[in-house]
């Protein structure tokens, strides 16, 4: 029944946002079933589709555990896109500098950079807020702003290849590289990029569920995150949590750097993530704030951005722009809860009210 | 003057109201009485509008009214003052009054027509209010004189106060009540929803008892006494009078000297405390509330900041004035807060979980490694806690929001005493509670001062305090100003300590 309840608003809100899509597409002058059957047959099909559709929903899993870790402990990371590209530079920087090591050294160095580097990132504005209370949005947002600035700079004038016109750093070394899932499944061609960092961001998923709902620093978390002063009555230090989730959540999104950088293109290209951080937010809230929920939106959400290219090829008015107004839809049902609940809510209120 | 017949009413499966008849003569203070849950706001809910009933009918004046909304309950002169009151804080009284009654034509709002009716009516009732007094600029009681007032303003001739004492102090309470003394000489008719015994003796002619949504006694107040209302609300016969023996004490477990604190405002809210409890004795401490009682107990359970305390607090042999709340807890303090909801419990989670909080890190409920939470262990402790105090619905996987009230307190008071405690801190233990669940916390707090635990207790409720307490200290101000016997201190006593301070 929990689960029940738990499954049919984000489903509502995504059916009603097709819906609404649906609408669009016909003033626009094309037929929406044919738009849609475009969009799910290309994301599904065998075996580019469903490669690609998966590999673009890596990024997103970590950046939805990013954001869910530090929303139970009842903050608001809108910093997962500065986290990502540090993590996605450090790991990088690792890269290149130690390039030569054998892969049974180099790739787990690199991975604790990517960690590490997004981990920190993440950090500050956790350490400012225990510390003096500054809001954790204010500062995420602004870090997004340094460290997109700041890996232009390092990248330019330190890390690229001298006459390169391209924003990109010089390749990092091959034992640095992760295997492409295309060399383990029969049909699964490698060209595809999908990597073994997506067989990864499922095991985090795992682990931040173990995390948060076994351990005693998973309860604390939580504690912390629906009743601050309940946590401090039970003698749980708030002010280490909020650095804690801030860290944690930073580093989940680091490991977006190890798909992109040791999976995919081998290198680090300024720029390279496509709003990761911040659609992290919406595959966190429409997720549920829960690790399955995770995956399962964050499939949704690569499926679209997937399933836009053969839509704007295929039809003869709409463009791939259709999937932006798609997600933003989904955003606004999943955001609007409330309103939905209301017939709902007032039944259940009535029967609990106090006699 | 009102008449509810055979009044039903369900919210869902629950059986809210069964077949209610209340007859409320005219001029008359009318207390409804019941546990809570038993259905009093139920029926009066409905009397006002603000539920339809199922089945019944609702007369006033002899006549059958259909009552689908307040609006329609103020047409026929009924008026009502709910337990929160619902008041704009940052508008005058005035205004607050006329809101939704604006008087004047069209658009213009005629205040000085209202300002006349408004000083005519305090005068009339002697409910003394300033008209321009902004709202949040005023005590709980004031308020609640606005609130009567709306309902006056309203021509209300019958008022149905919800609760009223439940925010009041004791003082406050006693003017409260001379002010619904007038009301009823002035002609008009009352009826007071409450569950303290003595204020239904004190102030009310009739008595309707209800338990389970049904009426289950209609009395004279002169012709009956507590024992009788209790054992009608609860169904059983109930101990008023806490039972308890002499308390052996023994050395001092907690002493607290020269013990001040500073809000984050700079201004002094406990000043130069010093006392000491005994292990094996309850010592109370009575005040009118925001007296400096809750800074004092969250100052010793370690949930101020070392910055804003001076002063002393030692446990046995050890200064823990800079210690915070784990360490404490792992010497053995356990703490009751006042307010449950804020601090006691973790509303979201469930049972199971809150009733670890504070030993969620330590063996058994960690086992593998240090780190893992062991589910088993967490569920026998909330099970024990459970059946050991009663706690209802007895279902570990419920959210603690879907909990009353009274069990919510027995949930925390459960989990603080399974630590078996040496200290006990506790704060208003029996808030929002009902009769059979005082009597299981009274004795249940007595058994643990029994066993050698050092008990400090916080509460409004004098009479709570005077009758568990061993000793007795009376707070001001954030000074101790005196210390009583509560075996001899008669009420009068300790409340002029309380207001005077001397």
């Amino acid at each position: 029944m929990s689960l029940f309840r738990e499954l049919i608003f984000p489903l509502i809100a995504v059916v009603a946002a097709f819906f609404v899509g649906g609408i669009l597409i016909l003033v626009i002058g094309d037929n929406p079933l044919q738009a849609y059957g475009l969009l799910f047959g290309s994301a599904f099909s065998w075996p580019v589709g469903i490669g690609y559709t998966l590999f673009y929903a890596t990024p997103l899993i970590f950046t939805g555990l990013a954001v869910l870790v530090a929303f139970r402990c009842g903050l608001l990371n809108i910093g997962a896109e500065g986290q990502l590209y540090i993590g996605a530079f450090a790991t990088a920087w690792v890269g290149i500098t130690f390039a030569g090591l054998s892969p049974w050294l180099l790739i787990p160095m690199c991975f604790i950079a990517a960690i590490l580097g997004g981990g920190m990132w993440g950090a500050i504005p956790g350490v400012l807020k225990a510390r003096f209370g500054s809001h954790e949005v204010i500062n995420t947002i602004m870090l997004n702003f340094i460290a997109v600035a700041l890996l232009s700079y390092f990248t330019q004038y330190h890390y690229k290849s001298p006459g390169d016109p391209i924003m990109q750093t010089v390749p990092i070394g091959e034992g640095a590289h992760i295997a492409r899932l295309g060399g383990f499944i029969p049909g699964l061609p490698e060209f595809i990029p999908l990597n073994l960092a997506f067989v990864l961001a499922l095991i985090c998923c795992g682990l931040v569920y173990i995390f948060l709902w076994r351990t005693k620093w998973g309860y604390e978390l939580r504690a912390t995150g629906t009743n601050p002063s309940a946590a401090e009555y039970g003698g749980i230090s708030v002010r280490k949590q909020i650095i804690v989730a801030m860290t944690i959540s930073g580093a989940l999104a680091g490991m977006v750097g190890i798909n992109e950088v040791l999976g995919y293109r081998y290198r680090y290209y300024d720029g390279f993530s496509d709003n990761y951080g911040f659609t992290g937010i919406a595959v966190a809230l429409l997720g549920r704030n829960h690790p399955v929920g995770v995956i399962i939106s964050a499939l949704l959400f690569a499926i679209l951005q997937r399933g836009g290219i053969p839509v704007d090829a295929f039809t003869e008015h709409v463009t791939k722009d259709i999937v932006q107004v798609l997600q933003g839809t989904i955003i606004l049902f999943v955001a609007a809860e409330a309103f939905f609940r209301g017939p709902f809510a007032k039944f259940g209120l009535l029967k609990r009210s106090k006699v | 003057m009102l008449e509810l017949r055979n009044i039903t009413k369900r919210f869902g499966a629950v059986l809210a109201n069964d077949k209610v008849n209340i007859v409320v003569k005219p001029g008359t203070i009318h207390a409804i009485v019941g546990e809570n849950g038993a259905g009093k706001s139920t029926a009066m809910r409905i009397a006002y509008g603000f539920y339809k009933a199922d089945e019944g009918e609702i007369l006033v004046d002899g006549k059958v009214h259909d009552i689908g909304t307040p609006h329609d309950a103020i047409a026929v002169g009924i008026g009502m003052v709910h337990q929160h009151f619902m008041l704009v804080d940052t508008m005058t009284v005035a205004e607050n009054i006329v809101l939704g009654a604006e008087p004047g034509s069209g658009i213009a709002l005629d205040f000085a027509k209202a300002d006349v009716e408004i000083r005519r009516l305090s005068e009339e009732f002697k409910l003394a209010v300033n008209p321009h007094a902004v709202i949040e600029h005023l005590s709980v009681g004031q308020q609640q004189r606005v609130e009567l007032l709306k309902a006056l303003y309203r021509h209300a001739r019958l008022l149905i106060l919800d609760e009223p004492t439940a925010v009041l102090t004791p003082q406050e309470v006693e003017e409260f009540f001379s002010i619904l003394r007038r009301m009823r000489e002035q002609g008009k008719t009352v009826v007071i929803i409450t569950h303290k015994l003595t204020e239904v003796l004190a102030i009310s002619d009739e008595v309707t008892v209800m338990r389970d949504g049904r009426v289950v006694g209609r009395l004279q107040t002169k012709a009956t006494n507590a024992a009788e209302l209790a054992r009608l609300m609860v169904g059983r016969e109930v101990l008023l009078r806490v039972e308890k023996t002499p308390a052996k004490t023994g050395n001092a477990e907690l002493s607290v000297r020269n013990l001040s604190v500073t809000d984050r405002g700079g201004a002094n809210s406990v000043k130069d405390v010093s006392f000491e409890v005994r292990k094996g004795e309850i010592l109370g401490i009575a005040g009118v509330e925001g007296n400096g009682q809750t800074e004092l107990m969250e100052a010793l359970a370690g949930l101020l900041s070392p910055s804003q305390l001076s002063g002393e607090i030692r446990v046995e042999d050890r200064d823990i004035t800079r210690e915070g709340a784990r360490l404490r807890r792992e010497l053995g303090i356990a703490h009751i807060p006042e307010d449950r909801h804020r601090r006691g419990l973790l509303l979201e989670f469930d049972l199971a979980e809150n009733s670890i909080l504070g030993v969620h890190y330590r063996h058994p409920i960690v086992a593998y490694a240090g780190t893992f939470l062991d589910n088993g262990a967490i569920r026998r402790r909330a099970v024990e806690i459970i059946e050991g105090f009663d706690v209802r619905p007895a279902n570990p996987d419920l959210p603690a929001r879907a909990l009353s009230g009274g069990n919510q307190q027995k949930l925390i008071i459960g989990r603080e005493f399974k630590v078996d405690p040496k200290l006990l801190l506790v704060s208003q233990p029996t808030r929002g509670v009902d009769i059979g669940a005082i009597e299981f916390i009274h004795r249940k707090l007595v058994g643990l001062r029994d066993s050698g635990c050092a008990v400090l207790l916080v509460s409004a409720e004098l009479e709570e305090v005077t009758s568990l307490s061993d000793r007795l200290l009376i707070i001001h101000e954030g000074r101790i100003v005196g210390e009583v016997d509560p075996r001899v201190a008669t009420i009068a006593e300790i409340g002029l300590l309380m207001t005077r301070g001397h």
